[in-house]
């Protein structure tokens, strides 16, 4: 395997040369770089020249420019790096390293949330295969994976952000919507649950009484002007994740999991209060440590309470725990909804359409958090509408392959139940092919999202790609490819070492 | 038990003296969707190229056939009625002024394009687009592959290391690199161009199915026969792997127009006095309050057109991969009823 990593690597870097030095003339040959010099009025029209000349080093033809570059990049051997310098004179490693973090925040969000929604919904679409919910989803996917990035973004600028903030002045549903929504998720539901009509009808029943009353109820608590989960709306929530944690990770007939992911829901509402307190003190830093000691709390339960099979339910404890954290910061999050709707920068329309942040907004971490939110929400729609759809078609054909293999069928003739089956020996096996996909598809995400970007003005390494694009600022370029292609490359790489520790019928070589 | 037996009844009735190609056209004209998408495509592709009619070359070779549009898409003409569109699919039992086409479809933009002629003009380029990126990466991605699978050793080594090295540029990146330098020379060229770099996926795939079809027997065969390395090739082991080769063609193409689109819209791609539907989408996103047909419209052939190439391809992997069982109908009972007894 060390050999093999080592290879791969030097054969890496060498590819990692040749791609650079193509994109180098790529774009050093697209246009010309004095463009807007050339056309100026300025009246010291050849000392700017000259200057930019100077700088950039453009009387060096760029099949020997590029090497000046290369030098500056081998640098970071000898502790100077150097990726050059932009068109207007500044170090491009300098830009590089805020359009990263405004880039990753944007993608990184929109991957994981695709991935793991894909993922939920192609499974359930593979176990109701060929019923009208599979069907739906399948055209859904298709049109998804058919619509133009750029489009949608303005369609959902244009009814999304603007429509939302309208409703936001007055914020209550009528009572038409809430009934259309009812029917809705009374058609949807006994989809996607599926069983015998009187089963589906009676799931139809309850899932139209539970949506408008819902929805009724939060109209009557005026619940979006100041939204909120409260302790008692959380203990219900809790119990439900318990309990589904628990299902779908041992089954509900060990009682041993199930009441240690009870005692860590018991735990997290006593914390709930000193939660509140101290909060106004949180930082990003707290933030992380408070999920990691609520998983570590929740695996000591589980460990602590397990009894001979202890692995199993602390896992199935510290899932509980981390949920049970997240519905936590959620509700605090959402207490800070009104402070932040009533500030003065936002005046009255939060959900913005351009832009990684509001200017000059000043708050807590919790109303820095939901300013991040509204800003995120719609390029993440985008990005996540077809990324979604890709995923839900591979992990759909990914689980129905699996659930033709033989060891499925012995699995069922051992008398395993259908959860056991799907969960443990099912899902599994399907989520091999879905890593390599995965690994792909982040490699691919840093520089991916060039034109989601740029719809909405988010100043991250798309946009400084198509920025210097357009100015023939060959620098910029190379910094942005660079490290797009390392990380391709990287990820690539670990695609492949992750499948054979997967699959050990795979053997690198 | 009775329904596993019905499913062999139902395949071993399908495939029944039938050839390779026979059984896969079967398949296909099966599949509902896939059959109705390749009837909306062929409408849309007639309806680009009759109606404004075809316009290719440059100054020295111009070959031009005008079509049954009234207007040119660079065409600039008064607007009438602010540039509302005029097209009406409505009856008049319902909004009292009964279907009409009228003047300008969809719509003028603010100095009198007309709307219907540049978004044809615009599905034109963009279906071109998607065809040439088609045609030349699969056929580069089918020989690099084949050569690859087929010679392995340093051949393949060297083949799969090019292979990385295009591989390693996202193919946004290259596409806007490569329209910012050679946009200018049209669209054909573009495609051609855009072809060059988008055809690794192929070649990977086509590379893996000769590798596993190279060590079957029939191939051990036809060598002891005698049989040249290109006969090989060409007659058999490529016939085996060309269910993959149409159906990620077909991805390709439709992966392929958003591509196009997405380049125009960013200003990499197709330029003016020419159209493409990304562009006309860039051009009029700002005014989108105002005039929102000309946003609409682009928007909605875009969508249709990947959408049915996206449902012939989903339809072509049903009908090449034999191990896809469908749907079982009444009608199939009724069949394997017939063939059980």
């Amino acid at each position: 395997m060390l050999r093999f990593i080592t290879r791969r690597l030097l054969a890496s870097v060498v590819v990692l040369f040749a791609a650079t030095y193509l994109m180098y003339i790529l774009t050093a040959y697209s246009g010309d770089p004095l463009e807007d010099l050339r056309t100026s009025t300025a009246r010291n029209k050849e000392q700017l020249i000259q200057r930019r000349v100077d700088v950039l080093q453009l009387n060096v033809p760029p099949y020997l420019r590029y090497f000046i570059w290369l030098g500056g990049v081998l640098g970071a051997f000898v502790g100077k790096f150097d990726l050059g310098k932009n068109m207007n004179g500044q170090a491009v490693s300098a830009q590089l390293g805020s359009a990263i973090m405004t880039t990753l925040q944007l993608v990184i969000v929109a991957t994981l949330t695709a991935i793991v929604l894909g993922v939920i919904v192609g499974i359930s679409t593979a176990l109701r295969q060929y019923s009208a919910f599979d069907y739906t989803i399948t055209f859904t996917s298709f049109l998804f994976f058919s619509l133009p990035v750029f489009w949608v973004a303005v369609l959902l600028k244009q009814y999304m952000a603007i429509g939302f903030n309208d409703f936001l002045q007055d914020p209550q549903i009528p009572i038409v919507l809430i009934f259309v929504f009812a029917v809705l998720s009374a058609i949807i539901w006994p989809g996607i649950i599926g069983g015998r009509w009187m089963i589906k009808l009676r799931i139809a029943a309850i899932a139209f009484v539970v949506t408008s009353g819902l929805l009724l109820l939060l109209n009557m608590t005026n619940w979006f002007s100041s939204p909120g989960i409260g302790p008692i709306a959380g203990l219900v929530l809790g119990v439900a994740i318990a309990f589904a944690v628990t299902a779908l990770s041992t089954g509900l007939s060990n009682k041993r999991a199930r009441n240690a992911s009870l005692i860590v829901v018991g735990i997290g509402m006593v914390a709930w209060w000193p939660f509140n307190l101290l909060s106004m003190y949180v930082s990003g830093f707290a933030f992380f440590g408070l999920a990691v000691a609520s998983v570590l709390v929740g695996y000591f339960v589980g460990h602590f309470m397990g009894g001979e099979d202890k692995a199993p339910v602390a896992r199935t404890a510290a899932i509980t725990a981390l949920l049970m954290g997240a519905v936590i910061a959620l509700d605090r999050f959402m207490q800070a909804w009104k402070p932040y709707y009533e500030s003065s920068y936002i005046s009255g329309r939060p959900f913005a359409t351009v832009g990684a942040q509001t200017p000059n907004l000043q708050g807590s971490f919790w109303v820095m958090g939901v300013d991040k939110f509204t800003h995120l929400l719609l390029p993440t729609l985008a990005l996540l509408l077809i990324g979604f759809a890709g995923y839900t078609r591979y992990s759909r054909a990914s689980l129905l392959e699996t659930l033709n293999q033989d060891y499925i069928r012995t699995a069922r003739a051992k008398g395993l139940s259908e959860r056991t089956v799907v969960v443990r020996h099912a899902f599994r096996n399907t989520m091999i092919p879905l890593t390599t996909l995965v690994a792909f598809d982040f490699a691919g995400v840093i520089g991916g999202a060039v034109i989601t970007e740029r719809v909405f003005s988010w100043s991250g390494m798309g946009s400084l790609f198509i920025e210097g694009l357009h100015r023939v600022d060959v620098n910029t370029v190379m910094g942005f490819f660079l490290i797009t292609g390392t990380v391709a490359i990287l990820f690539n790489l670990l695609a492949d070492v992750v499948y054979s520790l997967l699959d050990p019928r795979i053997r690198v070589s | 038990m009775t329904e596993e037996r019905a499913e062999n009844a139902i395949e071993l009735k399908e495939v029944e003296g039938l050839s390779q190609g026979k059984i896969v056209l079967k398949r296909f004209l099966h599949h509902k969707a896939a059959i109705a998408s390749m009837v909306a495509l062929l409408a849309i592709i007639l309806l680009a190229f009759t109606s404004v009619g075809i316009d290719v070359g440059s100054e020295g070779a111009k070959v031009k056939i005008p079509g049954w549009w009234k207007y040119d898409y660079a065409q600039i003409n008064d607007v009438e009625n602010g540039g509302l569109p005029t097209l009406d699919l409505l009856p008049s039992f319902i909004d009292g002024t009964g279907v009409q086409i009228g003047n300008h479809p969809f719509g003028q933009d603010e100095i009198g394009h007309d709307g219907f002629a540049r978004v044809m003009r615009g599905a034109q380029q963009s279906i071109m687009v998607m065809f040439v990126i088609g045609i030349v990466a699969t056929s580069i991605g089918v020989v690099v592959g084949s050569i690859a699978g087929f010679y392995r050793r340093w051949v393949d080594a060297v083949l799969m290391r090019l292979t990385d090295l295009i591989i390693t540029i996202p193919v946004v990146i290259v596409g806007a690199v490569i329209g910012r330098a050679v946009g200018n020379l049209g669209a054909f060229l573009l495609a051609v161009f855009l072809g060059l770099f988008s055809w690794t996926g192929l070649a990977r795939l086509v590379r893996g199915e000769f590798l596993s079809l190279r060590e079957r027997e029939f191939v051990d065969a036809a060598r002891v026969a005698g049989a040249s390395n290109r006969r090989i090739i060409f007659k058999h082991i490529l016939p085996n792997a060309i269910g993959v080769v149409i159906v990620n063609t077909t991805l390709l193409m439709s992966a392929a127009i958003l591509l196009e689109t997405g380049l125009s819209f960013i200003g990499f791609g197709v330029r003016l006095p020419d159209v493409s539907l990304g562009y006309l989408i860039n051009e009029n996103q700002t005014a989108f309050s105002t005039r929102p047909w000309l946003f609409w419209y682009p928007g909605l052939f875009i969508v249709g057109i990947a959408l049915c190439v996206n449902f012939i391809g989903d339809g072509l992997r049903d009908a090449f991969d034999p191990r896809q069982k469908r749907a079982i109908t009444a009608k199939d009972k009724r069949v394997a009823k017939v063939v059980t007894k």
